[in-house]
């Protein structure tokens, strides 16, 4: 296999880790603040609480490894991204910082506040809106590269539909991942009232995020219809993910085997999200950038795979460790741990 | 103003924070790890509940490392987009492997944390300390070696038309000053964390706290504290020894060394004569600079004449070193009079003024942090990468990084005076007594 397939796979899988975990930990942030106006926090905090607390550390690493991955294989796209992304780049990890930790402020310090509540809430749905903007950016369009000077305008950036439209989806599915996630592990700890209360807010979800991939399809075919016809072309991919949130859907409102529903969450997102990335190919930045004109010298390449594979060796067991003490551990869920 | 200007500005700021934390995060699960061993096999309560209320406080200052460590991570990318491009062709080795180690102990501080009555035997509770020593040393590890490579760029040469050829991702890392750098670092974040802690168990000891828990977190602290002194003076030693090979500029403008000869004499302190570059009011040891740069008199130290003016770094990081060194030290000194006072067996070792200066030795460690990496990093000027890329050619051209710098310097502001409080309201409410109250009294 060619190198820059390899890295850039290695990459979008850590991605597409990423917009799991996160969205799971920024929608709870979400719905806590939000069950915590309507006054229903004493039914869902606990569950919330309890998954959130020993795995929140590892959602940033997720982000971290994806952009320190990037520099390493693509080398410049430290030198266009970077330069384009400041104001963006800083307002999410401005974001980033308070979330993070204003989150063990509000857990291991001595009490809970609503303010800090309000912090955690609203920055889980800031974040992702500031992060996408860096795939709409990806699209061209954003970036100029004028002499030896790359320019960002912002303002175009701001007045696109395609950024809106991303925006949009970002903000439904983090929601909709992290219902459907919590209603799962409500239903583990045998918890009905959060189940049900969590089970309402995923169908509620689920609709818009629909509509939002259909709203970004529409507006890339505007914005780029070069890699809206490379999409069509791998159509069957999105129609994959269309058909797995149904199954997904239809087990929800069964109320039967929410396991298999989450995983089917995460079915229909990998599908539209390896979609995206296949048609995506072979730009890192629309017209600039593609993945072999980017990619480091094959020594580096190959020592950072070699890097990877030992690192997954050492990662995974650990990562089946923390799944098999909190996540899988009945006892835990339940909280008589 | 340029983007060069405010593009340092931030960078400096966001390590000047995010180092105070780091050390923190580096150095006390060591000590976390300790008092729990230490309890298990003496079978005493008060150094697991020592643990305990250190994993406690712990969390809170890992939480604010971890941000800051994710703002600098990226950061890097956004302010010095040319350097991040060289820099990821060479050395991205290391940073990449920093991750792998940060999530190794990610993942099981999130184990530690949740799992203190969860098993059987407690040496297993134990046990997964272990890897949140070995995850976040690792982690600094990793990242002095990207440091040292700007220091001492190895592993590649540079074709006549810039192409980067011959990449050795091993030898980048291993390169010069990557042995002494990261010794110094890791003992040094070491010996932070230990004077921290021990300057808590001294402040509640002099407040009239009597309990025998505290003294045992002190006499803790303080033998670790002796060790890594002493291991941190070693290996500031070699650091000096390397310099003098392999970054003499650096060390000639922290010693404010001109004339390069043989039986140089170390200046401690005093003023500089711009004009003359006489060095007045000093302490003038002879011989000192040659013998720490090489073991003897003998030893010839390269001065500023012989290195070009453009390459000088800016001659007030003498006074960085200085304090560095001469609170090194003092925390040697302290911890030793410490030990000796214990070892006579007369109780002096709970002397006011000893306790005193044990306190003083929390913050004073700390800004020997500070100022030895400002040293480390202002005496690398004007280049980012040695010899390869200068400061001023590696910045963003954005025109909002000034912006930005004010964002991001209230924010830190907030966040240091939000986790005192925090940390401050944690400790207050549930004090150390109330939680030995609640156990069995033992092993006095």
């Amino acid at each position: 296999m060619k190198l820059e397939i390899i890295g850039i796979t290695v990459l979008w899988v850590f991605l597409y880790g990423y917009l799991i975990v996160a969205s799971i930990d920024f929608g709870a942030g979400f719905f806590s603040y939000y069950s915590m106006l309507t006054k229903k926090d004493h039914i869902i905090n606990n569950i919330i609480s309890r998954y959130l607390s020993p795995v929140w550390e590892v959602t940033n690493v997720f982000l971290i490894f994806f952009v320190v991955g990037c520099v390493g294989f693509f080398p410049d796209t430290a030198y266009y991204y970077g330069t384009a992304l400041l104001i963006p780049g800083s307002i999410a990890l401005i974001l980033l910082t308070i979330r993070g930790s204003f989150y063990a402020f509000a857990n291991y310090g001595a009490r809970q506040s609503r303010v800090y509540m309000f912090l955690y809430g609203m920055t889980g749905l800031f974040i992702p809106a500031s992060l996408s903007t860096v795939l709409t950016i990806s699209e061209g369009g954003f970036i100029e590269k004028v002499g030896t000077e790359v320019v960002f305008h912002a303002d175009r950036l701001l007045t696109s539909p395609y950024s809106w439209s991303v925006v949009f989806l970002a903000l439904v599915s983090i929601l909709y991942i992290s219902a459907s996630f919590l209603t799962f592990y409500a239903d583990r700890a045998g918890d009905t009232a959060a189940r049900e209360l969590l089970r309402k807010y995923t169908l509620f979800w689920s609709g818009p995020t629909i509509l939002a991939s259909l709203l970004v399809f529409w507006s890339l075919s505007k914005h780029n219809p070069v890699h809206f016809e490379n999409a069509l072309s791998i159509g069957w991919m999105f129609g994959a993910s269309f058909l797995c949130f149904c199954v997904a859907v239809y087990l929800m409102w069964k109320r039967q085997n929410l396991g298999i529903q989450f995983i089917f969450v995460m079915f229909q997102f990998a599908y539209a999200f390896f979609g995206y990335g296949m048609s995506h190919m072979p730009y890192l930045l629309y017209d600039y950038v593609t993945i072999s004109s980017a990619l480091t010298n094959s020594t580096m390449g190959w020592a950072l795979v070699g890097a990877f594979i030992a690192g997954l060796f050492l990662l995974i067991p650990s990562i089946a460790l923390l799944m098999w003490l909190f996540l899988f551990n009945a006892k835990y869920v339940r909280g008589e741990k | 103003m340029d983007s060069v200007f405010w593009s340092r500005v931030l960078t400096e700021t966001t390590l000047a924070f995010h180092i105070i934390w780091a050390t923190i995060g580096v150095g006390v699960p060591v000590f976390i790890s300790l008092a729990e061993y230490w309890g298990i096999r003496t079978k005493d309560p008060h150094y697991i509940l020592l643990a305990r209320r250190w994993t406690r406080g712990f969390v809170i200052t890992v939480a604010v490392g971890v941000v800051t460590g994710t703002c600098i991570g990226i950061m890097l990318s956004l302010l010095w987009p040319k350097f991040m491009q060289l820099a990821g062709n060479i050395i991205s080795l290391p940073l990449f492997m920093e991750t792998f180690a940060f999530f190794f102990e990610a993942i099981f501080l999130g184990i530690y944390l949740y799992t203190w009555d969860t098993f059987k035997k407690p040496i297993y509770h134990w046990l997964t300390s272990i890897p949140i020593i070995i995850g976040s040393t690792m982690s600094a590890v990793f990242i002095t070696m990207v440091n040292a490579f700007m220091n001492t760029p190895t592993g590649f040469t540079i074709a006549a038309d810039g192409k980067l050829m011959d990449i050795d991702p091993i030898a980048a890392m291993l390169n010069p000053a990557t042995p002494s750098k990261v010794a110094h670092v890791v003992s040094s974040a070491y010996l932070t964390s230990g004077f921290l802690l021990a300057a808590i168990a001294a402040y509640h000891i002099l407040r009239g706290n009597k309990h025998v828990y505290y003294k045992k977190a002190l006499r803790l602290t303080m033998i670790a504290g002796l060790i890594f002194s002493l291991l941190t003076f070693v290996a500031g030693d070699i650091s000096g020894k390397f310099l003098a090979k392999h970054q003499p500029a650096k060390l000639a403008a922290a010693e404010w060394h001109f004339e390069t000869q043989s039986e140089a004499p170390l200046y401690f302190g005093g003023v500089l004569d711009k004009e003359t570059n006489e060095v007045r009011y000093a302490i003038k040891i002879p011989n000192a600079l040659s013998i720490l740069a090489g073991n003897s008199t003998k030893t010839e130290v390269i001065g500023l004449n012989d290195i070009p003016k453009e390459n000088h770094p800016p001659l007030y990081i003498h006074y960085l070193f200085d304090i560095m060194v001469a609170i090194g030290v003092y925390l040697a000194l302290v911890s030793a009079v410490f030990l000796y006072c214990w070892w006579r067996k007369k109780g002096s070792e709970w002397n006011k003024w000893l306790l005193r200066a044990i306190i003083l030795g929390g913050p004073l460690s700390f800004i020997a942090i500070e100022c030895g990496w400002i040293f480390a990093e202002v005496g690398r000027l004007p280049w980012i990468i040695t010899g390869i890329m200068r400061v001023d050619k590696a910045a963003t051209t954005s025109d909002s990084v000034a912006l930005m710098t004010i964002l991001f310097s209230i924010l830190y502001l907030i966040l240091t005076i939000v986790a005192l409080v925090v940390l401050n309201r944690l400790f207050k409410n549930q004090p150390a007594e109330a939680e030995l109250e609640n156990m069995p009294s033992q092993g006095n």
